[in-house]
């Protein structure tokens, strides 16, 4: 019972990290209509990001949380550049370019951060105040990680009044349904997208920065989030927010539990379930409503 | 020039001087030029989808491994004959691409190319896991290189690299042959009129999904036929070979050389792989090359070099009158 309420909890530990990356990447396609290949090369930034800013402030008792809010800025910067420069010319290309370009940038920021940071594994220390650990049924669960698992739902949530509650997030709706309409109201458009990007690089980096403690921090884990991320959206249906916590939480369970249930072949089990939705509900189990 | 009347002059030049590439490099780099026609083959047989039919597969290394993996296996257990070692890995690829693409074609634009990349790495996680038949990471190591025999008239060695060359070429010339036939077919004008307007191939009473599943095999066909000429030649089939990493390879090569093109595909796989030859020589970091060479492709030159070549020609022949690209 205990090993099994465990297993939970780290299946809900990672969904809440893919929720932070794949809202992002949702958020983007909904509003940009561009499926962001580079998404997983942001939240590897923003682990190396934390990594790098860490070791200045390793005296500092908030030291930990500085470094990741430095990150995540640092990797918002880096996103609007990418969209002003390199996607700005490709929104009326046909969506197979879009991919092959965002392709390219996957290539181009890997190799990038192998030049800056080597292809050794970075260990990130956990924050002070969260070195501890819990008891469940007897059994300790470190603190850190309970952590991400409530800050997850959190950001969620604050993303959601971002996106349905606010005027900003008016806008944004608006320009995800008719970008020419919008426009025409006087809506800054390309600001829009160019804050939209930015935002959604913001969440990817604070993934990372977040798993910095608990997952390795080498030059191969954008490509591997990147491709659970797709899983999640196509699950959850592409552009849809709450489709993405949905599809988090699911991935998160399977993976967590697949394990346990067929040891060897758990990753087919997770491209078996995408391809199954992929051909059932091509627009996900939530459904297409919009951002 | 139209592409279409690529004259027998034109192939006669073009096979004439795949024969005569031996005698004009070196030894070694006769390695890197059987690699380029093996790739040269999975872009074209890749572009059939792409450039042709308007689908962009990102799967399409899973019928390459699959061949591979199977030819592979032929040779390390069951027989040492490599044309039947072919014919099955052939015959696997396809019957995959099949009933991959059943489903795959169901779906349009982005979905397709989700859907095929889900597909190829659910192949890859086969490959991956399945110790007892692919050897897991380490992939079935030690392919043989066969000896082959014509009708028990000659046998060749493949352990000779001249050899192994002139195979893969016999090979490669058909398979261009062939799919030349097909994209200037009744078949290769319903693929381009689906490209073009879908709706349109459908109202006129001809079945749009039957069409792009016949598409989708022929190229998952001729992928797995470079996986199976791959394999004795690379002696060792990884899952690399199976994985996404290899999909986006036939991807870069098309854009490279140019899909619009029939040859475009093969001059990208000559123009990627001299140039991975030449930049793995030179520094460790090869990916942000090609990294800043498929965005600059991208957004200025979305035709690649043949179709920036084929503009080029059109303007001076029209006496510089602007067209379309």
């Amino acid at each position: 019972m205990a090993f099994l309420f465990l297993q939970f909890l780290n299946g809900l530990n990672y969904g809440m990290v893919l929720s932070l990356i794949s809202s992002g990447l949702s958020l983007v396609f909904g509003v940009l209509g561009v499926l962001n290949f580079a998404h997983g090369s942001l939240y590897m930034l923003g682990a190396y990001g934390a990594f790098t800013f860490l070791q200045y402030f390793q005296n500092l008792s908030m030291g930990f949380w500085l470094a990741l809010l430095l990150s995540v800025l640092s990797v918002g910067i880096i996103g609007g550049i990418i969209e002003i420069v390199f996607l700005r010319p490709v929104y009326r290309r046909p969506h197979a370019y879009q991919l092959l370009l965002t392709y390219g940038l996957i290539l181009i920021l890997d190799d990038l951060v192998k030049m800056t940071w080597g292809t050794d594994y970075k260990v990130v220390p956990k924050p002070q105040a969260l070195s501890g650990s819990v008891k469940f049924f007897g059994d300790a669960y470190p603190a850190y990680d309970l952590f991400i698992i409530f800050l997850g739902p959190l950001v969620a949530l604050g993303l959601w009044v971002l996106v349905y509650k606010t005027r900003l997030g008016m806008f944004i709706r608006a320009a995800s349904l008719d970008r020419e309409m919008t426009d025409a109201l006087g809506i800054n458009v390309p600001a829009l997208f160019t804050l939209v990007f930015m935002l959604g690089s913001c969440l990817a980096a604070l993934g990372g920065a977040l798993v910095g403690p608990i997952r390795t921090v080498s030059p191969g884990m954008g490509i591997n989030i990147i491709i659970d991320a797709f899983v999640v959206v196509i699950v959850g249906g592409l552009g849809n927010l709450q489709g993405a916590f949905l599809g988090s939480l699911i991935i998160g369970q399977l993976e967590s539990f697949g394990i346990l249930i067929i040891p060897r072949f758990n990753i087919a089990f997770i491209f078996i379930l995408t391809a199954i939705i992929l051909i059932t509900r091509p627009q996900g189990l939530v459904g297409k409503a919009r951002i | 020039m139209k592409s279409s009347s690529f004259p027998l002059i034109g192939w006669l030049l073009f096979i004439g001087v795949w024969i005569y590439l031996p005698y004009w490099v070196s030894a070694f780099k006769l390695l890197l030029y059987i690699e380029i026609l093996i790739m040269a083959l999975l872009a074209t047989s890749f572009n059939l989808l792409f450039g042709y039919t308007g689908l962009l597969s990102f799967g399409q290394a899973a019928y390459f491994g699959i061949g591979a993996y199977v030819c592979g296996l032929m040779l390390m257990k069951i027989s040492s004959s490599f044309w039947l070692a072919i014919l099955v890995g052939v015959i696997f690829a396809t019957l995959s691409a099949f009933a991959i693409g059943f489903f795959c074609v169901r779906l349009t634009g982005i979905y397709f190319s989700m859907l095929t990349l889900a597909f190829g790495q659910m192949v890859y996680a086969i490959a991956f896991k399945w110790y007892d038949v692919t050897g897991g990471d380490n992939g079935l190591v030690g392919v043989p290189k066969p000896t082959v025999s014509f009708f028990g008239l000659i046998s060749l060695d493949l352990a000779s690299p001249l050899y192994y060359y002139y195979f893969v070429l016999v090979f490669f010339i058909l398979s261009t042959f062939l799919l030349w036939k097909i994209v200037h077919s009744p078949l290769g004008y319903i693929l381009r009129g689906i490209r073009e307007n879908l709706e349109r191939v459908n109202f006129s009473g001809l079945e749009v999904k039957k069409f792009q599943l016949i598409a989708f095999s022929i190229a998952g066909c001729f992928a797995g036929l470079a996986g199976a000429l791959y394999a004795p030649f690379a002696s060792t089939v990884s899952p690399d070979v199976v994985g996404w990493t290899k999909s986006a390879e036939p991807v870069l090569m098309t854009l490279l050389g140019g899909s619009e093109v029939f040859l475009g595909p093969i001059l990208g796989s000559w123009l990627f792989l001299l140039l991975k030859d030449y930049i793995i020589s030179h520094t460790d970091f090869w990916e942000i090359y090609f990294g800043v060479t498929l965005v600059f492709l991208v957004i200025f030159l979305p035709g690649g070099v043949m179709g920036f070549l084929r503009t080029l020609w059109s303007r001076i022949a029209r006496g510089g009158r602007r067209i379309g690209v």
